[in-house]
């Protein structure tokens, strides 16, 4: 029997990131623009992205959502800002694994986002935790 | 009405989550399995399974005879005048989705009104929306109170002699709002529209007469009345069956079928095209006889002083905030100030309570309240005032908890 202890998931940084999100608001100049939600809870968040010359120059984000995507939109966007966009997809497969429970990768440094591995242990969260890079795969595969 | 022992019928209730002992307060997403249905159904496939409607064999009668006597106790439970008013369909969605697309099709025309109310779950809104959107009808809405709720003097200045249906639940399955369907349904019938009740959250909690409520359609389904998923029921008036064309075509529903055309079984048989959900309908028969050996009565009473407790005791934590009016069915939908429902949904999960988090499938309500997501207790007769003391422990918890983590 699994116990699901809430302070494997809530993780002081996670708190932090919510109710201190990085990088909340929108970009200054060109960008692109994505919408993504979770129809099945309601969340949802909009991501920009300025990208040049293959980098992430900049990423802001929006929306509104539970503590676990909200912040996981704050550590992303602070992840990949100054990142190549190839290295940013990396850290996206990294961090989809990472939601499987699987161990990670440590080649690229993931900063704050390590913090999220508990989410693997509550199934029904992780598409919280995963809405964020979701919405940047999006946005850099129809760039 | 002892509600430990009864709960004692339901073996899924009998175990820990996370440490704790469950406590389930999420019926009104699906209610628990008593031991009676779940071996009606075992037993149906040990003993009778065979396609119903056409073996010769003795399988094959067994079957029928099952199927067609849970139609006979569904007619009985809402007290139908005929079983030909009776419809098995895979559950509430299935039946008003039947009566959007082949009543509201055929009779709604460009100009006329479908009247609903905005705390409908989207099963009953967007079937309607697709029958304006094809027609050329207008959408109304019946206004809200400040609490959610209705008055027949906005219902009558709502449905007009444009009318052509009202669809309305019987129970809103987040404010708990218990709608006054007799009177809705005068009005509606006083300007020649037919109404729709949408009985998802009606039927598995109080005693529902048709003939009294003389609505013209009722739906629901049998998962969130003990019975198992995908059986549900649509009641419809024998005369507005008669009238209308199925929407499924194929084995079961035909009568002859020639060439280039072909005719109609009589009902209730021409609205259940393919092979039905027989094992589903035998589970229904079964939670039927639980339901009415404890006493539908004493179901709603049982709820009614459980909704009671509920508010009260839920109103003592600080920073909460409580949705819908005053008088409810057994569900209470909340938040708590600063932790966003899915986090409340989770650590009450840690503690071994399952409540439902999110936009409980009414995104336009949702809006009306201004909020993205709301947090929802609902209790069934195996609920007891214990597992309200437990909710209300654990909400204090979950708040210490956030409030320690901020």
């Amino acid at each position: 029997m699994s116990f699901n202890n809430l302070d494997t998931l809530y993780r002081q940084v996670i708190m932090d990131h919510y109710k201190n999100p990085r990088n909340r608001g929108v970009v200054n100049g060109d960008s692109l623009t994505v919408d993504m939600n979770n129809p099945t809870c309601g969340d949802r968040i909009q991501l920009q992205l300025q990208i040049e010359d293959g980098m992430v120059k900049d990423a802001k984000f929006d929306g509104e959502g539970c503590s676990i995507s909200m912040s996981s939109a704050s550590m992303m966007t602070q992840a990949i800002k100054g990142k190549r966009v190839e290295d940013a997809l990396k850290m996206s497969k990294i961090f989809s694994n990472m939601m499987l429970g699987e161990e990670v990768d440590s080649e690229l440094d993931l900063g704050d986002i390590q913090a999220l591995q508990g989410v693997s242990k509550f199934p029904a969260r992780i598409k919280c935790a995963t809405l964020a890079w979701k919405a940047m795969e999006k946005g850099v595969h129809e760039e | 009405m002892d509600a430990k022992a009864i709960r004692q019928m339901f073996p899924i209730l009998d175990q820990e989550i996370n440490g704790h002992p469950l406590v389930y307060l999420d019926s009104s997403a699906t209610s628990q399995k008593p031991i009676p249905v779940i071996e009606a159904v075992d037993n149906y496939y040990r003993q009778n399974n065979a396609n119903v409607h056409r073996g010769v064999h003795t399988l094959g009668s067994r079957a029928t005879d099952q199927y067609e006597g849970a139609r006979e106790k569904v007619r009985r439970f809402i007290n139908a005048s005929s079983t030909a008013e009776v419809i098995f369909t895979r559950g509430t969605t299935t039946a008003i989705n039947t009566v959007a697309s082949s009543f509201g099709r055929a009779n709604v025309k460009a100009g006329d009104e479908i009247v609903i109310t905005q705390t409908e779950h989207h099963s009953n809104i967007i079937p309607w929306q697709q029958v304006a959107k094809v027609t050329g009808a207008t959408l109304k809405f019946i206004p809200l109170q400040e609490d959610g709720s209705i008055t027949l003097e906005d219902a009558r200045n709502t449905i007009t002699p444009n009318t052509k249906v009202v669809a309305i639940a019987h129970v809103s399955n987040v404010l708990g709002t218990i709608h006054p369907i007799k009177e809705i349904a005068k009005i509606a019938h006083d300007n020649g529209a037919v109404i729709l009740v949408d009985g998802a959250q009606g039927a598995p909690h109080m005693k529902v007469d048709v003939q009294d409520l003389d609505c013209d359609f009722y739906a629901f389904s049998g998962h969130k009345m003990c019975a198992p998923t995908g059986i549900g029921v649509l009641y419809g008036k024998k005369q507005l069956l008669e009238e209308m064309e199925p929407i499924e075509f194929g084995g079961e529903m035909i009568d002859f079928v020639n060439l280039y055309d072909s005719t109609w079984k009589e009902l209730p048989w021409k609205f259940e095209g393919g092979t039905p959900i027989i094992a589903g309908a035998v589970g229904l028969g079964a939670a039927i006889d639980f339901l009415n050996e404890i006493g539908m009565d004493t179901i709603h009473e049982h709820e009614k002083k459980l909704a009671v407790y509920v508010m009260e005791r839920i109103r003592t934590i600080d920073g909460i905030n409580v949705y819908g009016p005053e008088n409810r069915a057994s569900l209470v939908t909340f938040n708590l100030d600063d932790v966003h429902p899915h986090d409340v949904a989770t650590a009450l999960d840690s503690y071994g309570i399952a409540v439902r988090a999110g936009h409980h499938c009414c995104q336009p309500l949702m809006k009306w309240l201004n909020v993205a997501a709301t947090a929802r207790a609902s209790f069934y007769m195996y609920n007891t005032e214990e597992d309200v003391d437990q909710l209300v422990d654990g909400l204090l918890k979950t708040k210490e908890f956030f409030g320690n983590v901020f």
